[in-house]
């Protein structure tokens, strides 16, 4: 080496000396399933769309979220979010508020009149009967894979459950007019006031090549109580049909003392919708405790806070004019809620049953194969078909908890399945990723930063019309709460590992790509107790 | 409500951040960065010092232009990174002696500018060859006010002969000159030997101490320091593995155990007045930081040792009051 005086080594020559040999495990870069997606029936990936909004991307979030649910403005106000229930930030400080900016991003695509593109047209057609949100999703969904697809709507208006059975104080009518437009426009033929009752028929006479059935669960379900007088026994869901369709009818059923009987959602939106319809008192009777109610408690509480009062542990003997005698339960070991014989009288002239609906399905007894079991729920398989070839069933009518985003679920994966079934195929689902489990996350390099609260409506303008109770974030406070994002489990562009490599063993490729240049990394693992989300993980050297 | 969104998710805690705009990245996070100190040398697995070293020479790299030249002491640094006849160096580097760095830089500095060459001069080291070997070197350098930048990578130990106490060897670490036999294991608590406060004592223009797990506060601090002309010192603390028996994987996490329950105070000083603290961010008790660590094991476990920790700790909450690292105003307010 021929080198100046006093020089001896030249710059960058321990390059020749490939650490890499020394490792015995390697980091990898991964992809971990976040607990907001794990635990959303509609399959949604909250932490991808997130991604996208936490960079003020609203059109590419819009988008990441359409994949997987076609009414994302409705959801993000009638879901009861069990994403949030499971969102590792709840351990840190408090969840993030992912319904929130699903409405500020489905609102703003109702605003900017953003749809969804289709796949070419495949030639296969296919029939949804009804138009709840399980049949609007499976619609959708067979729609951006090119099929043609005709819905079919017993009612007058679109939107089944969601139009007639959640009261406009949730849900205002104009946010799913404009959900139910864009699939319109997408090409989506919908039929109203069409009863189906011969749906086989269409599939033997070929009309369609597969039929989705999501009737929903509409007959209220009755017990007998007994009325001396013409006390008025009326039921839930078509009490709240009528308040959707017009409330003036609905007034006029309902008296000044108004109780409802049952402890569901339904019973919580129908003694809300009383009280909106002019009730002087409302009161809730339910047969077991605060614990065992199967309603939301986001529900019990907005509806505590308008003045609803409930009668615990009680069940109804007897109905007169004036006033209807309960008894008093208390539950035994089992829960289960046993009679004390003691009564008591409570004051109502109007009662309304809650108690759970029946679907109507008995058009279906006799088509073979096809089984109806209790309360009209269709039985069907694995790949969501009945055991009528080509015949598949969701949402209220199939066995299920009976929420919008298990409807939104059951009408994708029914698509997934009838897309395969129509192509000769079967449907096998990607295999699910690792979850991304709080103890895998460095929450020490998050900023600090509370919740965004969503404003709420005044007590005393609440009862006086059916305005929405809750309002939406604006742009500001929808991209800070986006920001609250952990990204558990998918990489969110650090830099860490690039940074915190003493052997310089990380590559930064860009647009947010790294790669470990492994002729170098030593395996010590600091690039993976520094990533904050835990995307990465140290494996075993390959032998 | 046109407030602007000032909220971006890790904020400025992590080496990059997306949603950042470019001129608050670190230097590292740059694909653009000098990496002064490159691949291939060989420093142990998750090497505190290795790191320390390209995060400050990186920055230095920036704040100069390029302009610039180290002089390295004898230790884990200069033997890891120029084994004869390979340098992961990819910056002009001198080598002479173990205790002569800041001499060699002296001189360095007075050339360059009697040749008038407009060139930054560096000198770095161990706390072996800066708090004991070259400590009189190093106080010469001070009191002459020579233009050099003067770092010291602190792991507590000499490491490159085989993790021998230095004076900078903290209270009750197991060394192997210290071992943890007999009645009080390991290093004595002694008085300590506080170099950055030594330096303020010289009056110089620019002292600090610094972290490898606060790479932000680091950078900062090196591009502060070469706005200065004179003599400047900074103190990094860098997690030695193998001395510490501390998890490779662990280096980062251990160096802000050490900021954060306030062992290893971070705080500046310009002609001899503290003018900033890094305040505590989650305080922790000094367990947290010492149990990571095999050489504060026997202060632990059924034959532990609690009064020794609780004077440990002790240390740290008097460093809290000390340099006022309480979380008093919001961290935000400090680093933004």
């Amino acid at each position: 080496m021929d080198h100046p005086f006093a020089i001896t080594l030249d710059p960058n020559t321990g390059r020749d000396n490939l650490t890499g040999a020394w490792r015995t495990k390697r980091p990898i870069y991964g992809s971990r399933l976040p607990p907001c997606n794990n635990a959303c029936p509609a399959g949604h990936d909250v932490q991808k769309w997130l991604y996208w909004a936490e960079e003020g991307n609203y059109r590419k979030a819009w988008e990441v979220m359409m994949e997987n649910n076609p009414l994302p403005a409705v959801h993000g106000r009638v879901c009861y979010h069990p994403c949030e229930d499971a969102c590792n930030r709840g351990q840190l400080d408090e969840t993030v508020s992912i319904h929130a900016v699903e409405r500020f991003l489905g609102d703003l695509a109702n605003r900017e009149g953003w749809v969804v593109p289709c796949r070419p047209d495949s030639g296969k057609k296919a029939m949804v009967v009804g138009s709840g949100p399980s049949g609007l999703s499976c619609a959708y969904h067979l729609r951006r894979m090119g099929h043609a697809v005709t819905v079919y709507e017993a009612m007058p208006r679109l939107g089944g459950m969601l139009r007639y059975g959640i009261p406009a104080y949730r849900l205002p009518r104009d946010v799913l007019d404009q959900e139910i437009d864009r699939l319109a426009k997408m090409g989506i033929a919908f039929r109203v006031n069409e009863r189906i009752d011969g749906v086989t028929e269409m599939l033997e006479w070929n009309q369609f090549d597969a039929v989705f059935l999501a009737i929903g669960a509409h007959k209220s379900k009755h017990v007998n109580i007994p009325a001396r007088e013409a006390g008025k026994i009326i039921d839930a869901i078509g009490f709240l049909r009528d308040a959707s369709d017009s409330p003036d009818a609905a007034q006029a059923r309902i008296g000044r003392r108004v109780a409802i009987y049952g402890g569901g959602n339904t019973a919580m939106d129908a003694a809300r919708t009383a009280m909106r319809l002019g009730a002087q008192e409302t009161v809730i009777i339910y047969r077991r405790d605060q614990k065992k109610m199967p309603a939301h408690v986001s529900e019990l509480n907005e509806a505590l806070e308008e003045g609803v009062r409930v009668q615990w542990l009680s069940t109804i003997k007897e109905m007169s004019e004036e006033d209807i005698e309960i008894e008093l339960m208390e539950l035994d070991d089992k829960g289960f809620p046993q009679p004390t014989g003691k009564f008591e009288k409570v004051k109502a002239d109007t009662l309304i049953l809650a108690l759970g609906q029946d679907s109507e399905s008995d058009f279906l007894r006799g088509v073979p194969g096809v089984k109806v079991g209790k309360d009209g729920v269709v039985e069907v398989d694995e790949n969501m078909m009945t055991g009528f070839k080509g015949l598949f069933a969701g949402g209220d009518m199939v066995p299920s908890n009976r929420t919008a985003a298990i409807a939104v679920g059951h009408g994708k994966k029914a698509a997934r399945c009838i897309d395969a079934y129509l192509h000769g195929a079967s449907y096998e689902p990607a295999p699910k990723r690792q979850l991304a489990a709080f103890d895998r996350l460095n929450t020490w390099y998050y900023t600090d930063a509370p919740k965004s609260v969503q404003p709420v409506l005044n007590q005393l303008r609440r009862l006086e019309n059916f305005d929405e109770t809750t309002g939406g974030l604006d742009e500001t406070n929808a991209l800070y709460e986006a920001r609250r994002c952990l990204s558990c489990g998918n990489c969110l562009a650090c830099d860490n590992c690039y940074g915190v490599c003493p052997d310089n063993a990380i590559a930064k490729l860009g647009s947010g790509r790294f790669e470990i240049k492994l002729d170098y990394c030593k395996g010590c693992g600091i690039c993976v107790t520094e990533c904050p989300c835990g995307c990465m993980e140290m494996v075993r050297e390959p032998e | 409500m046109t407030e602007q969104v000032k909220f971006y998710q890790t904020g400025t805690f992590t080496v990059g951040n997306r949603l950042l705009e470019e001129a608050r990245r670190t230097v590292q996070s740059l694909m653009t960065r000098a990496n002064s100190l490159n691949s291939g040398h060989r420093a142990c697995q998750g090497c505190g010092e290795a790191l320390g070293a390209r995060y400050a020479i990186d920055t230095a790299v920036r704040e100069t232009d390029g302009k610039m030249a180290i002089v390295n002491a004898t230790g884990c640094l200069e033997v890891f990174s120029t084994p004869y006849p390979q340098s992961s160096w990819q910056v002009p580097w001198l080598h002479s002696l173990f205790g002569n760095a800041p001499a060699v830089a002296s001189g360095m500095a007075a050339a360059a500018k009697v040749m008038g060459k407009d060139v930054r001069v560096i000198a770095q080291g161990g706390d072996g060859s800066t708090v004991d070997i070259g400590f009189g070197c190093l106080s010469g350098m001070f009191e002459r006010n020579d233009d050099v930048l003067y770092i010291c990578y602190d792991n507590e130990a000499y490491m490159n002969t085989g993790v021998q106490r230095s004076g900078s060897t903290p209270p009750r670490a197991t060394t192997a000159t210290t071992q943890g036999v007999g009645e009080q294991p390991g290093n004595k608590f002694g008085t300590g030997k506080s170099v950055p406060r030594i330096a303020m004592a010289h009056g110089i223009p620019y002292v600090a101490t610094a972290s490898v797990a606060d790479l932000r506060d680091l950078e900062r601090k090196v591009a502060r320091a070469m706005t200065f002309s004179g003599a400047r010192y900074l103190h990094v603390h860098v997690p030695c593995p193998l001395g510490w028996g501390s998890d490779p994987a662990n280096t980062l996490q251990v160096a802000r155990l050490a900021i954060e329950s306030g062992l290893f105070p971070l705080f500046e000083a310009e002609h001899g007045r503290v003018t900033g603290r890094r305040r505590i961010r989650k305080r922790v008790p000094v367990d947290d930081y010492l149990k990571l660590q095999k050489r504060f094991a026997h202060l632990f476990g059924p034959r532990g040792d609690p009064a020794a920790v609780a004077r440990i700790q002790s240390i740290a909450d008097a460093n809290i009051v000390e340099y006022q690292l309480d979380d008093i105003e919001p961290l935000s307010v400090l680093r933004l």
